[in-house]
């Protein structure tokens, strides 16, 4: 059904997932999405304090096959990163990343950055502190679809 | 198709039967000929096509008469409902559905509704049944027609259709039944099971795309969908799909001849892929009646996961199933009917519907569960519903 339907990026990283997993002891962590819709994301945030450098970043994933793709390659492009950099990385260039997703399947990619949004407000929960340029994730990214 | 393909999609079409090719082959060579032809070139394809036409009747018991040819199962329900509620002497302007009918129906209601029809939706209950007593409380003395599928596509379970279609006779109401799933795989009966109007589709057993037929008691009015020449008896105008047509007609004489053994295979495969499944893969359910189903039908819903990626692993191990699932429809919502039996949507939106036919073997059935069981444990590994469930314990389960 799906056959030619997903590009090769997105085959393959429904079919080798990086970054699968959980953190222990997380520096954040966001869930988006709802069963409703057919769609959960939970990113999991290792940041290093001093250098506000996402030293891990981990996922898991409750979805369809585009979830799971943008999920993983959402998590290669903050790893690394700064948090001001990965604040930059859009649903956008997730989805260019992955050499385009289906029309239907756009709001995987959105879910995708709420989801690395929602990590990265815990962490400054929980630290007390704000990051330039970041706002509260909404609860439920279809919201506004619905 | 690869050589290792395990199909397990034959409600959504089968595989053309060689013998249905064979019996199609001259009409599409040299027996080219119209049938409505006057000449010589009409005689053997007119004759062809009145043999398949007493071949599909002679399955539901109706007459070759009661029979109009269509282009599939989609037409035959588009032209039952609107001739009955538009025609021109309908009983009234009220239409009666199950909730849980293909969307060849319930989007054809959607269109009558538009137009000022009004329609009733039958509740089912958790095996998806409709219950005759809720029909009879449906009914008002302006319905027209009361269409209820004799089994449903999705959960495979079969409908008391004699039942309701009685209750419907008693009232003066149409009763249609959109058999498309259930001919040629089930016993049907046109008198026994008081049906008015049945629509069939030749591609779901063994036959060709593309043909179907409206079954129409003999005595129903009957108004055209499709205007035209004088093909079937003057209300189905465009020229007679004759290879399609012959095609239908053996295909409905190997069903019938086979359905015995056909019915028991796919049962006897469709039971040993259930019992290994539940018993074998934790957190999963059967939807659909227990027993009052297609042979050859499995829906399961396996928690934690989600349809479309389950059938994209399944299909990378060359295994084809199909999804109650949202994300495979291009809506947000999961199939109308895993939702009308009352899952909740995270359930309906991991669900996969098996759906065996004569052809298929316990090995493959062996194989498929063998491959569902590391690709459900290797989703579930990545499933933050199943990561809360495992920290939560059980009572955060669905």
């Amino acid at each position: 059904m799906y056959d030619g339907v997903y590009s090769e990026k997105v085959m393959d990283h429904f079919t080798n997932p990086r970054n699968v997993g959980e953190i222990e002891g997380a520096d954040g962590v966001g869930t988006v999405g709802n069963a409703k819709c057919g769609d959960i994301m939970r990113i999991y945030l290792d940041i290093d304090h001093e250098t506000q450098v996402i030293r891990d970043c981990k996922f898991k994933t409750f979805g369809c096959g585009a979830a799971v793709a943008t999920s993983s390659m959402a998590t290669e492009m903050v790893k690394g990163k700064t948090i001001q950099e990965a604040l930059k990385v859009t649903n956008k260039a997730v989805m260019e990343a992955l050499d385009g997703l289906p029309q239907v399947k756009v709001h995987c990619s959105l879910l995708a950055e709420e989801a690395v949004h929602a990590a990265l407000w815990d962490y400054a929960e929980k630290n007390g502190i704000t990051i330039e340029g970041l706002r509260r994730p909404k609860k439920d990214v279809h919201d506004e679809e619905e | 198709m690869a050589p290792d393909t395990i199909y397990l999609d034959n409600a959504s079409t089968t595989p053309l039967r060689g013998e249905v090719l064979d019996a199609m082959l001259p009409y599409l060579t040299g027996e080219y000929g119209n049938p409505a032809s006057i000449h010589p070139m009409g005689r053997t394809p007119r004759d062809a096509v009145a043999h398949a036409r007493e071949s599909v009747a002679s399955l539901i018991g109706a007459d070759p008469s009661e029979i109009y040819f269509t282009s599939g199962g989609s037409e035959s329900d588009n032209w039952a409902l609107k001739s009955a509620v538009l025609g021109p002497h309908p009983r009234g302007r009220h239409v009666i559905v199950s909730s849980i009918e293909h969307h060849a129906i319930l989007n054809t209601c959607s269109h009558l509704k538009s137009m000022g029809v009004e329609v009733t939706y039958l509740p089912v209950d958790r095996d998806g049944l409709v219950d005759p007593a809720v029909v009879e409380a449906s009914i008002r003395p302006d319905t027209a027609v009361v269409s209820v599928m004799a089994a449903n596509n999705e959960i495979g379970t079969i409908q008391p259709i004699r039942e309701i279609g009685g209750i419907a006779r008693d009232h003066g109401v149409l009763f249609h039944t959109d058999a498309v799933q259930a001919y040629g795989q089930v016993d049907l009966d046109v008198t026994r099971d008081n049906i008015d109007l049945l629509s069939a589709s030749a591609h779901k057993l063994g036959g060709p795309k593309g043909v179907g037929f409206l079954y129409v008691r003999k005595g129903v009015h009957l108004d055209p969908l499709i205007h035209g020449g004088e093909q079937e008896r003057g209300i189905r105008g465009g020229t007679t799909n004759v290879p399609g047509v012959v095609g239908f007609g053996r295909a409905a004489e190997l069903a019938g001849a086979g359905m015995a053994a056909d019915s028991e295979h796919e049962r006897t495969l469709r039971d040993h892929l259930v019992s290994r499944i539940l018993s074998e893969i934790p957190y999963t359910r059967l939807n659909g009646h227990p027993s009052s189903r297609l042979p050859g039908n499995a829906n399961i819903s396996f928690a934690f996961v989600e349809g479309e990626a389950l059938l994209m692993s399944m299909a990378m191990n060359g295994i084809c199933v199909s999804t109650g699932s949202a994300c495979a429809s291009g809506s947000l919502d999961p199939s109308h009917v895993l939702l009308a039996i009352g899952l909740d949507h995270a359930t309906a939106h991991g669900s996969l519907r098996f759906t065996v036919s004569p052809r298929n073997t316990l090995g493959e059935i062996d194989r498929t569960v063998d491959v569902l069981k590391e690709v459900v444990g290797r989703l579930r590994a990545m499933s933050p519903l199943y990561e809360d469930h495992i920290k939560n314990g059980e009572e955060t389960r669905g």
